[in-house]
């Protein structure tokens, strides 16, 4: 296709712009507006409508002219440019450098949107990664090719916990993995916290940043996540590493698109989100996994603030719905002094099922989770009781369990942001604390396992 | 003829196109100079609306849209079971092939493959009459599945020729026949059908047998009859997913269809490697052998996810005419019901609730009258058992896509987060759920394990029942003030639940029976009766409760399906000890209570 370059602009409202008289134009085509105050602003093509192209700028429309602009359609999808010199560098949402160290030299283009993955060509995952902290170890194990994100709320610790994940991570030995983080509508102290202690991890490579920060464009966020995937992507499964991906807020990521949707004049569904959320926000998460005849793995970290804690609202939900599982942070946890504050029993990871146990962790790990979680959601019964009648009127049962729950989340749960936990370390310990109860309630627990695991009461 | 239209705008997966005069609703198109499939869903004078199953990027205006002649359309014939599709039905073996591991674009219409060979063996001879439904020959596809090569719906004649017994392409014309006015119809061995067509039967027959399910909560408490609808609706992390793939384990249906409508890619390549290395009870061959899956994961384009449904339904019905029980697990409807919303947005439809375009329930009922047992045009007796999870936001029932869903369905298999959250597994809830189906196939239960199932299952969700206002005191008052009548209600209906309701995904108690499912219900409200007597004799219910034997009550379900005699050794044990118990307190006095 020819670069036509067309001038002036026919109408601007608000992220979008209207070009008429344009031909031989594709959908989600790359645009280039240059305003009369010279600076290149870029684009994509959301709607062609005959002889009309609606273009959604990612800059923003702020001072544009409609009549000095010039606008000039690419001929190509909107790209990245891709070599082993990504690592360790940084870039705004749409791939261009944003540290002052010039373009990526050597490298080829390749489309942020990226191409599904055939079902067929998936390996199912099934590699334990070690985090050193007991609770995601144990209760909701993350695997490599996982997609697990972190629900949390304003105010709660999940930088540090991302950051401790990303640090601690043994997704494997040696240098192949690889970190990409991924900053969308994000304070630019958040920003400066996470590159600052990503790149003191001291493992594997550099990592690559993508940056979106609050104070940029808005439209922006809507890129950062696909040019950073694209360049997760050729990092797994070009290259070979073993990727993590950070991502975070994808909240921002959310209402940049309702606001996009909204400009568009499209019908609302929930909440004024649009109804194809769910499908938008599975082009992103699905491109997480691992190939079955390539080295490499694509895991990502999603990390999303609930508006309002409430974890039914659609951008949690949506999530949920997509993801294999999901890491819940409490606000009444956190008060508490826990840290991590996971929500046990809204946390899950759906994948450790089939990585866990024997020949990946160790063989009691599977009926232990069972139990813990049983034990624990029995905790929380047991305190809504004694609420009630008060703890006195309790059984000795029922007292045992509050002293396990205590014990379970100041020993078991807490762990400092520095401390490592070996696996088998945390399954010690979470027979050690169920000891506490009367051996009648572990009924999930097989009979041999519990001969040869739980410690004696003497010896408690 | 040549028919070809011209692209006017693209937005998304709708394009409006220009020339579809002669175009017919619904018909197939080939859309741009990559040849990316659509169909036609609106007409207008000379201009159409139409929706892609491919992605749109890079689509301009003016690039050519040329008419197939036929709507959406499947390809049956051998070599679907065991095979992976995408939602319109091409298979992704063949694309991976093709284009590698990240799915392409483009290149037009292309399905099953006529290439493979097959062994046929006729089932007619010359100058044989044959009516629609009649069988023609056979093609041993896999050992779990005979394939039944029918004459389709509306033909009948006189065969002049029919493929002789040997191996054959797929590509080789089956037979040929005169039919009633003279003219001679060629009949390929592989077929066609068009997936929003119901395919035609002679009758429809009421249910009347379960399909079992080897699961405990379902064939215990909610059955579900062959040719029977069931929704299971949960919010995410509930384990619907984990549920319908259950089903598809180990229902004892001939075939089993799986859709997986928008969901995780990890997920259908879990059933792509488990399947293969798991065997059906019954024939002891590999469960993949019986199994068709079709693939639209979520991140593939919305319109094919629409389409998914009826190419699975489609498929369903073919094996259904040659008298087979076909299972059907349709994971999940409520992305369906939302690609319909993502479209009938894009033509700017006027929304009903929250964004649903009006016709969803009428959609809704379309497809699950698709299911049920009946009479093939052949004379044969088949069903299709549909099972549809539904996503339902925030886990609320009241959305439309639940409440519509529940108007059409019969069984209802509600999951519950607070199970769910416990790791109360199915998170099925005994309170909200329900079947329909439950008095019409006890008489199957009664007859073919034992005649006292409808007795027991009843007394055991009495006790259910009642121990959900026992739980509702205990709240209250905690359990120590309750007389020991109500307490003991509180410990059997703890025993139900982790030793019947309970069921692991994984390992030997996945499938369970029904023999067993009936073993540990009898041997519970034995249980029950017997410790009810001995309380009512003033016996403390603490020296019943703590005792080794009733410990064993919660691992009933650890039993061997096969080693049903062991129920036997535990009932004897329970047995001696509560008349031990019986015997030392009526002796010993009154209680030191």
């Amino acid at each position: 296709m020819s670069l036509a370059e067309y001038r002036g602009l026919q109408a601007v409202d608000g992220p979008l712009v209207f070009v008429d008289g344009v031909r031989g134009v594709g959908y989600d085509e790359a645009v280039e507006i240059v305003g009369p105050d010279g600076r290149p602003r870029r684009g994509r093509v959301v709607l062609i409508e005959e002889d009309r192209a609606v273009v959604q700028v990612f800059a923003g429309t702020a001072a544009l002219v409609p009549d000095g602009s010039r606008v000039r359609f690419l001929g190509r999808h909107l790209e990245m440019a891709l070599s082993p010199s990504i690592l360790g560098r940084t870039f705004d949402g749409l791939g261009e450098p944003r540290d002052g160290c010039g373009a990526v030299l050597g490298g080829f283009q390749s489309d942020i949107n990226g191409r599904p993955i055939n079902p067929m060509a998936r390996a199912y995952p099934r590699d334990f990664i070690h985090t050193g902290l007991s609770v995601i170890d144990t209760l909701m194990t993350l695997i490599r090719g996982q997609k697990l994100p972190i629900f949390s709320s304003n105010g709660l610790p999940h930088n540090r916990l991302a950051v401790q994940i990303a640090s601690q991570s043994r997704i494997t030995s040696g240098d192949n993995f690889a970190v990409v983080f991924v900053g969308i509508g994000i304070r630019n102290d958040d920003a400066a916290y996470f590159i600052e202690a990503l790149r003191d991890a001291g493992k594997g490579q550099p990592p690559v940043v993508f940056l979106n920060l609050a104070s940029d464009p808005v439209i922006e966020r809507l890129a950062a996540p696909r040019t950073a995937l694209t360049a997760a992507e050729y990092l797994a499964f070009d290259l070979g590493y073993h990727v993590l991906v950070v991502m975070t807020d994808m909240t921002n990521y959310c209402e940049a698109l309702r606001e996009l949707a909204v400009a568009r004049g499209e019908v609302p569904s929930r909440k004024g989100y649009p109804g194809y959320l769910y499908s938008d926000l599975a082009s992103l998460y699905e491109r997480a996994g691992v190939l079955r005849d390539r080295p490499g793995s694509l895991t990502q970290l999603p990390i999303l603030t609930m508006p309002n804690d409430d974890i039914t609202h659609p951008i949690p939900d949506l999530t949920g719905f997509i993801t294999e599982g999901q890491i819940v942070l409490s606000r009444e946890q956190d008060a508490q002094g826990a840290y991590p504050p996971v929500d046990i029993p809204a946390s899950l990871s759906r994948l450790m099922k089939d990585s866990i146990g024997k020949g990946y962790t160790r063989d009691d790990h599977p009926d232990l989770a069972g139990q813990l979680f049983a034990s624990y959601s029995r905790v929380q019964e047991i305190r809504a009781l004694a609420g009630v009648v008060g703890e006195d009127e309790l059984g000795a049962t029922e007292k045992s369990y509050l002293r396990f729950g205590d014990a379970f989340e100041r020993r078991f749960l807490s762990q400092g942001d520095q401390e490592d936990r070996e696996i088998g370390v945390s399954l010690d310990l979470a027979w050690e604390l169920l000891a506490i109860l009367p051996r009648t309630e572990l009924n999930r627990l097989p009979s041999e396992l519990v001969r040869k695991h739980l410690p004696s009461k003497a010896t408690k | 003829m040549n028919r070809i239209g011209r692209i006017l705008s693209v937005n998304g997966p709708v394009v409006r196109a220009t020339g579809l005069s002669s175009f017919a609703m619904r018909e197939m198109v080939e859309v741009g100079e990559l040849r990316l499939l659509g169909e036609v869903i609106r007409l207008d004078g000379n201009e159409g609306v139409l929706q892609l199953f491919e992605e749109t990027q890079g689509l301009r205006p003016g690039e050519p849209v040329k008419g197939l002649g036929e709507p959406l359309s499947v390809t049956l014939g051998p070599g679907l079971v065991g095979a992976i599709l995408d939602g319109i039905g091409r298979p992704l073996g063949a694309l991976l092939e093709k284009t590698g591991a990240f799915m392409d674009r483009g290149g037009g219409l292309q399905q099953l493959e006529g290439d493979r060979n097959w062994e046929v063996f006729p089932q007619v001879r010359k100058g044989e009459i044959v009516t629609e439904g009649s069988l023609l020959a056979t093609v041993k596809e896999t050992p779990l599945l005979e394939h039944r090569l029918l004459l389709p719906p509306g033909m009948e004649g006189e065969i002049l020729e029919i493929l002789p017994q040997g191996h054959h392409d797929g590509s080789a014309v089956l037979a040929r026949l005169r039919d009633g006015f003279g003219r001679e119809r060629v009949l390929p061995l592989i077929q066609r059908w068009p997936v929003r067509t119901p395919r035609p039967v002679r009758q429809r027959l009421l249910p009347e047998e379960p399909l079992l399910t080897g699961q405990r909560v379902i064939d215990g408490y909610f059955p579900i009859a062959r040719g029977g609808v069931a929704a299971i609706p949960g919010g995410f992390g509930t384990g619907k997913t984990v549920t319908q793939h259950q089903l598809a384990k180990w229902s004892d249906a001939k075939l089993v269809v799986y859709i997986g409508c928008g969901e995780r890619g990890n997920e259908m390549t879990q059933v792509l490697e488990e399947f293969p290395a798991l065997v059906d009870p019954a024939t002891g061959h590999p469960l993949m052998e019986r199994t068709i899956l079709i693939a639209n994961t979520s991140n593939m384009p919305v319109a094919a996810r629409e389409a998914s449904i009826y190419t699975g339904l489609t498929i369903a019905e073919y094996f259904r005419d040659m008298g087979y029980d076909v299972a059907l697990m349709a994971d999940s409807t409520s992305r369906w019901a939302e690609a319909l919303r993502e479209i009938s947005g894009r033509l700017e439809e006027i929304p009903a609730e929250e964004g649903f375009p009006a016709y969803l329930p009428s959609r809704l009922a379309e497809f699950y009258e698709r299911a049920g047992r009946v009479t093939t045009l052949g004379g044969e007796q088949g069903s299709v058992t549909l099972i549809g999870a539904v996503s339902p936001p925030g886990g609320d029932f009241t959305e439309p896509v639940t409440r519509h869903t529940k108007r059409f369905i019969r069984c209802f298999w509600a999951l519950e987060r607070e199970l769910a959250s416990a790791r109360h597994y199915p998170a099925i809830s005994w309170t909200a759920s329900y079947s329909e189906y439950a008095a019409e196939v006890r008489p199957w239960f009664e007859s073919h394990v034992d005649p006292r199932w409808g007795e027991v299952q009843t007394e055991l969700r009495r006790i259910l029942a009642e121990d959900e206002h026992v739980q509702q005191v205990i709240q209250l008052v905690g359990e120590d003030v309750l007389p020991d009548e109500q307490r003991l209600i509180a410990l059997v209906a703890s025993i139900i639940k982790t030793g019947f309701l309970q069921q692991g995904a994984f390992g030997p108690d996945s499938y369970c029976p029904p023999a067993k499912t009936f073993a540990i219900m009898e041997l519970i409200v034995h249980f029950y009766r017997r410790a009810q007597a001995l309380v009512a004799k003033g016996v403390p219910l603490r020296l019943v409760r703590e005792t080794q034997e009733v410990a064993s009550l919660y691992r009933l379900r650890e039993i061997d399906g096969e080693k049903l005699e062991e129920f036997e050794e535990i009932r004897r044990r329970l047995e001696s000890r509560l008349e031990r118990i019986g015997a030392e307190r009526l002796a010993g006095g009154r209680d030191r209570r």
